[in-house]
């Protein structure tokens, strides 16, 4: 579980790991700490790749981290376009590989 | 040095930052009103206590001593990496520029509250090398 | 749809934002602060290293334990926090457009604070778009915030403050950063910064810049390559690092899209990082109470992030009649000495020219538009 995390440290306290809770990776089950965001929770598993570009392809992980630039997008509990790196996980979450761009399908009762 | 305990403050750009001259017991540091002028020390007062070499926010402060022993001298210097060496372990000690120049003894290992999370270490280091020697090689880090 | 009335709004719970709100709330202000983060803070919890400075303005505190005295004197100020709250609009007489709770909110305030903040430039090279390169802002956050390293091998692009201060931070955090390229002649940022990394076995390669980034599916190896005076790559110069990470420290740039939204004046100063909004002596913009503060004003550091949104909320709370002229005016006068202490010394120069540019735009501005409305009266 502990993969990437940083536990102890030399200025921060001791990272306090005991509170967890499971999202799901396309389908794989990750341990993730409460409250994190999911991005960190996928990164601590190994997990580089978030999405795939809409014309070429390309995979994309990280870049800015806090929001403002998109490319950690990805599908969560079926809502595309999800930004990961400032969603914060919940247990049960199933959190997927996006293919290109995003897609929204309003449900008839929404309307 | 060669009297004993001093702090050198290797501090050369004009930055505005004053904490050392605060923290000082003893009063040997001054910077002044306009506090982006570069720290002078008044060595004669200077007891090597060390506390300026934990609070310099630019770890820019280290204590030297050359009155060690006649072949030995020791480097006081902050460290805040982990893991921290243990008193008595013998280590790689670093120039500025971060090569490996000789090997030295760890005398003393210092965490305090006060110190906010800097560690000081004490290195003895045969006495030709403690004006260049200013830190230690960081240890492996075991996996978490 | 709800709507929120209030006298000062702000917008950003980081360094300025929070300042500002202390200052309005402490006067005596119905203070609503709003940020789209789950937690507050902004930058400011990531700054685990020493703050310089006047002692007697906590120079020698990390930015962390700032920040916490910050949001301490926040939550006992009265001032009301929506956390987990986009502000995506301001319309021109600087209502927002807000969704709180799952609901959307019109927030009527009497004068709005913007402290928005600054976001990473981005540089592209080949293979920049490979997962493994993030900006040094975002390795900061996984490392400090997230507790999760974002790789263990990396090269840092940039050696400004950010560039120098991450590289230490990602060693403390477990990581080896195999060097520091820069590809100006010379170190951008403090040299006792860099003393700390030197000591540490990082190389510095000033003159250089990156020349390719490449690996299956994510960074596994850059190339960095010397250039010349006219950033010209020198052919045969090229140095090979096996990484899994590569952080790019090459700059901010100030996120001001909403106060653009109110139809506000700009200005373009370079070493603010860009087109920045002017505004005069009290941080108040050409829409009258409309303020902005810290970074979103011009790239600085977080010390006059704060100083600026004290500014922002004294003037604002001197505007609604909380404070009366004397006292705002001996405030002022104390919040402007710090930031003359703050941008003195031969790094602070170039912010002091660049603000007394930003502010001298607007009194010349102000004055063109009345001569303007004069003219039109005749």
């Amino acid at each position: 579980m502990n993969g990437m995390r940083v536990v102890q440290h030399p200025i921060l306290d001791e990272l306090d790991t005991s509170k967890t809770v499971t999202i799901y990776f396309d389908g794989q089950p990750i341990t993730a700490l409460e409250g994190e965001p999911i991005a960190a929770a996928l990164i601590n598993a190994g997990i580089t790749s978030f999405r795939y570009t809409p014309k070429r392809h390309e995979k994309r992980g990280i870049f800015c981290a806090i929001g403002r630039c998109t490319d950690c997008m990805m599908i969560v509990d079926g809502i595309p376009n999800t930004r990961t790196c400032v969603t914060r996980v919940k247990d049960g979450m199933q959190v997927k590989t996006q293919d290109g761009l995003g897609s929204f399908e309003r449900k008839e009762a929404e309307k | 040095m060669r009297k004993g305990r001093v702090a050198c403050i290797e501090c050369v750009q004009e930055i505005p930052c004053n904490p050392c001259e605060g923290i000082c017991r003893f009063g040997s540091i001054t910077v002044g009103e306009q506090i982006t002028a570069l720290p002078v020390l008044h060595e004669d007062s200077c007891t090597g206590c060390g506390l300026c070499v934990a609070n310099c926010p630019g770890l820019a402060i280290v204590i030297l001593d050359k009155s060690y022993s006649e072949t030995e001298g020791t480097v006081d210097f902050p460290f805040e990496y982990l893991p921290l060496p243990a008193e008595g372990d013998e280590v790689d000690a670093v120039s500025r520029g971060g090569e490996v120049v000789c090997r030295g003894t760890v005398l003393k290992v210092t965490r305090v509250k006060s110190y906010a999370g800097t560690a000081v270490i004490r290195l003895k280091v045969p006495l030709e090398y403690v004006d260049e020697v200013r830190s230690i090689a960081r240890l492996p880090r075991p996996r978490q | 749809m709800k709507i929120k009335e209030t006298d000062v709004a702000i917008i950003g719970a980081g360094s300025a934002g929070l300042s500002a709100a202390c200052q309005a709330a402490a006067a005596g202000a119905r203070v609503l602060v709003i940020d789209e983060n789950h937690l507050p803070g902004g930058q400011l919890f990531k700054q685990i290293h020493k703050f310089f400075g006047s002692r007697a303005h906590q120079a020698g505190t990390r930015g962390y334990v700032i920040g916490q005295q910050l949001l301490d004197r926040v939550e006992k100020s009265g001032a009301e926090v929506w956390l987990d709250t986009v502000v995506y609009g301001m319309q021109k007489d600087c209502t927002l457009g807000v969704v709180h709770e799952d609901e959307h909110w019109h927030v009527i305030a009497k004068k709005v604070i913007v402290a928005t903040g600054a976001k990473e430039n981005y540089m592209a090279f080949p293979g920049s778009t490979l997962p493994g390169v993030m900006g040094a802002g975002a390795a900061q956050t996984m490392i400090n915030v997230n507790r999760v390293l974002p790789g263990e091998r990396i090269l840092m692009l940039g050696s400004g403050n950010v560039g120098l201060i991450v590289s230490y931070q990602l060693m403390q955090a477990g990581a080896d950063v195999v060097a520091l390229v820069e590809g100006a002649p010379f170190i951008g940022g403090y040299g006792v910064h860099a003393g700390k990394i030197r000591r540490a076995g990082v190389p510095i390669f000033v003159g250089h810049t990156i020349k390719e980034v490449t690996g299956k599916d994510k960074v596994e190896q850059v190339t960095i390559v010397a250039v010349d005076s006219k950033w010209q790559h020198i052919p045969g110069s090229e140095k090979t690092f096996d990484v899994d990470t590569v952080c790019l420290a090459v700059g901010l740039n100030p996120m001001t899209e909403l106060v653009w939204m109110t139809g506000c004046e700009f200005t373009f100063i370079p070493a603010f990082g860009g087109h920045v909004p002017m505004h005069d002596r009290n941080m108040e913009t050409t829409v009258k109470g409309l303020y902005v503060a810290g970074d979103v004003t011009g790239v600085e550091e977080a010390s006059s992030a704060m100083e600026e949104g004290n500014l922002a909320g004294v003037a604002a709370a001197e505007a609604l009649g909380y404070l009366g002229a004397e006292e705002a005016a001996e405030k002022k006068k104390e919040i402007w000495g710090r930031l003359e202490t703050l941008r003195s010394g031969m790094f602070g120069e170039k912010r002091r020219t660049a603000k007394q540019s930003q502010i001298e735009r607007m009194e010349a501005f102000e004055a063109g538009a009345a001569c303007g409305q004069k003219g039109a009266a005749v």
